[in-house]
Order: structure tokens, then C-alpha cells, then sequence
């Protein structure tokens, strides 16, 4: 590929694109993508609706975010605080920083303390100890593999998957062949107008390869969904908003609780971005999500915990 | 404690010259998702350290090897002793686009 080709293609998908700190909303319904300045934002009002929060890192004490810990009770504390409580709650990955026995248990508690039913997947910041168990232990029971499930919720059909296991060489997340399996049998009998919700913690198609921000065989796992008249995949680990529409499909990255990392090709790098004092919160959020219609891809509201 | 640690490196070196031996040794250091430098090579028996500079944790998988170091946060180490001659190569076991290699004459 020669510089300029490279150019292009960075220039389109940049359009598809919002980045933290951007202080944008962004709502989806009916196939397009809205943007909304923040305090102009409205959520579907009806309808049923579950929230998602991402990569909160509990453990994390770096500069770019000293109390982790605050930031995503104040998150959680924004689901619960909804006038139209969400049905559950969706933590797409990177509960903890390490993987510690304090970190999981800081987690637990918090979520616990929302009374929410809560649903996760590991990011890979959860699988560091103990051959994957502690996460297990904690939010493994009912699931297959390393941790994968489905369940259905008000006509919607949501399947959890784990592609943060025996990453490889080329830098990208990994499904592996037992889960594809598993998955392309979870949704075989489904009806083709049963809306379908994906959450994985890394994107599941490819955001930026040159810092593994995709999937290697994403492409195979949406490929089982491709008859389905209406798809929304949530991920996180990217630390920012991401919005694309192909097809049927929706795609979503959500912000982290915990801190904003960089642009793709902007930043020098995926690390952890300082903010000035003050703006943390405008740049972590939450991300709310209602079903409009069961044709039509769902709505999503990304809220800062700070305009 | 400085003579302390004298004498009980002495004493290392004295009761196990085999174990402890190391000709050199050498660091990798990992700064911005990236191994500096990112081929390293070393005489046979050397001890190589990779220290995180990052906020964030990395580990490094050596799959020829069948070694995997723990998760490194910031300023921990990981030190591996290559007792074999070859090429070896090895990713961040969270971030794999990290990729980095040891040759080893």
C-alpha cells in the first residue's frame, strides 16, 4: 500500500468516527447516526433500555486518573440516578487494572450496590492471574469456554463474547474456533427479526490494526449474523466513542470510567491520556441503550459524567 | 545494608557460582508499547531484563520458550537468562502488536 492510498483510507474512516473528548453524543436509530452536543442529548423515552459502562480499571493510580474507583462509582451512580431505570447493566471489560483479589472484590461491590443485574465480559486486564479463575469465579458462573454466554431480555437476543484469550502474534483480539462454533449454533434457530446484540471488550471489527484495536476473526463471527435484520455490537477497550453503520450492523465503542486514550494515528501511542484538571469527567462516561423498534438498530446515548 | 547485600551476593557467588553465573547482562526497556531496542543481541548465558516504563502493565511472551512473564506495571521488571543460541521473538501478552526479538550467538 503506498503512503497516499493510506492517507485515504485514514481520511474515510476518521469520518466514521467521534473521539473523547470530543464532548459529543451520539444516538442511533433507524440506521443513522445522530450527533448531539452534550446537554441537548435525549434518550429514546420509550421502550426498554440497558446501560453500558467499559474499562473502568479499578487499580489504576497513574496520573491521567488517581481514583479510578470515584470515577466509576460516579458512573454507576448516573445508570441508577435515570428517571427510567435501565433493565440491566453491561460492563464490556477491564473491570480491574491487574486482576487483583482487591480489585475483583472493589468491582463486585460496586456493581453489586447498583441492584442492577449486571452482565460482563473479561478484558484482558481481568485474565492476568491465576489461569483466567479469578474473573471466572467472580462472573463466570452460567457461561461456556472463558466465559461466553447468551440470554435473551425483552425480545432481544444478547450474546456475550470473550475475545481477549491466548492472544497472538498478530496483534489482534481472538474468538478461536470452540466459541465460533458455539456461536454460530447460539443463533441457528433464532428467528431473522430478533434483534441482536453483540458485546465484546475489543472491537470486533478493525479499528486500528497497528495497535491491535479489532479482531482477527470478527469477521466470521458477524458472518453467522448477517441474516438478522438488525445487529448492535458494543465493545470498549478503546477508551472512546467509535460509531460505524455496514449494513444491518451497528458497531459501538463506549468511553472508559476510568481515563481516555489517544486517537488512532494521532496520538504517539494507545497509553493513557492526561487531561487537564477539571475535564476528566467530560471525556468518561456511560453509555445508555434503548430499543426503539425491534426492526431498526437500537439508540444509543453516550453520556460524559461531565458536560 | 549495603555491606549486607555485599556479603550476601559473596556468599550467592560462593555457594552457587553455576546458578548465579551471568557474563552479562542486558535491558530491554519498554516505553510507548514499544521494546528499545527491539532486536537485542547477547552472547549465550545472558541475562536480559525488560523493565516497564509505561502506565500501563505489559508482559513478554516468549512462545518458542514456553515462557510468559507475569503482568509488569509500571517500573517492575522481568529478567530471563538465555542459555540457548538462536533467534527468539516475543510479543507483549496484552498488547500483541508489541513484537521484539532476542538473538542469541
Amino acid at each position: 500500500m503506498s503512503t497516499d492510498e493510506h492517507k485515504d483510507d485514514r481520511r474515510g474512516f476518521l469520518k466514521c468516527m467521534t473521539w473523547a473528548g470530543s464532548a459529543m453524543v451520539w444516538s442511533v436509530a433507524g440506521g443513522i447516526p445522530r450527533a448531539h452536543v452534550v446537554g441537548q442529548a435525549r434518550a429514546a423515552t420509550s421502550g426498554f433500555s440497558f446501560a453500558q459502562v467499559s474499562d473502568s480499571h479499578l487499580g489504576f493510580d497513574k496520573p491521567a486518573n488517581t481514583n479510578v474507583t470515584a470515577t466509576f462509582q460516579q458512573a454507576l451512580g448516573q445508570v441508577t440516578a435515570m428517571a427510567d431505570k435501565p433493565a440491566f447493566l453491561i460492563h464490556t471489560g477491564d473491570i480491574t487494572h491487574l486482576s487483583t483479589p482487591e480489585q475483583f472484590d472493589t468491582g463486585a461491590q460496586l456493581l453489586a450496590a447498583t441492584k442492577l443485574q449486571v452482565y460482563t465480559v473479561p478484558g484482558e486486564h481481568d485474565i492476568l492471574e491465576d489461569d483466567r479463575k479469578s474473573y471466572l469465579n467472580h462472573y463466570g458462573k452460567g457461561s461456556r469456554g472463558d466465559g461466553w454466554y447468551s440470554f435473551n431480555a425483552e425480545g432481544v437476543h444478547f450474546i456475550g463474547l470473550v475475545n481477549v484469550v491466548n492472544l497472538q502474534g498478530n496483534g489482534l483480539g481472538d474468538l478461536g474456533l470452540e466459541q465460533l462454533d458455539w456461536l454460530e449454533k447460539d443463533v441457528k434457530n433464532l428467528s431473522a427479526s430478533t434483534p441482536i446484540v453483540v458485546f465484546a471488550h475489543v472491537p470486533l471489527w478493525i479499528v486500528y490494526q497497528d495497535w491491535g484495536w479489532g479482531t482477527k476473526d470478527g469477521g466470521q463471527a458477524l458472518s453467522y449474523l448477517k441474516r438478522f435484520g438488525s445487529v448492535t455490537v458494543l465493545n470498549g477497550h478503546i477508551h472512546q466513542v467509535m460509531q460505524k453503520i455496514e449494513g444491518q450492523v451497528a458497531f459501538h465503542t463506549a468511553r472508559s470510567t476510568a481515563f481516555p486514550q489517544g486517537a488512532p494515528g494521532v496520538a504517539k501511542g494507545p497509553g493513557p491520556i492526561a487531561v487537564p484538571p477539571g475535564d476528566l469527567q467530560k471525556v468518561l462516561g456511560t453509555a445508555r441503550i434503548s430499543v426503539v423498534s425491534t426492526q431498526s438498530p437500537l439508540a444509543i446515548v453516550d453520556t460524559p459524567l461531565a458536560g | 545494608m549495603t555491606m549486607l547485600l555485599q556479603r550476601g551476593l559473596l556468599l550467592v557467588c560462593l555457594i552457587a557460582p553455576v546458578a548465579a553465573r551471568s557474563d552479562t547482562d542486558a535491558t530491554v526497556h519498554i516505553d510507548n508499547f514499544k521494546f528499545g531496542p527491539g532486536t537485542l543481541t547477547v552472547a549465550k548465558g545472558t541475562a536480559v531484563t525488560w523493565t516497564n516504563q509505561d502506565d500501563i502493565p505489559h508482559s513478554i511472551v516468549l512462545n518458542a520458550l514456553g515462557v510468559r512473564s507475569k503482568a509488569l506495571d509500571t517500573d517492575t521488571a522481568f529478567t530471563y537468562q538465555f542459555d540457548k543460541s538462536g533467534s527468539f521473538t516475543y510479543i507483549c501478552g496484552l498488547h500483541p502488536f508489541m513484537h521484539g526479538q532476542v538473538v542469541v550467538k
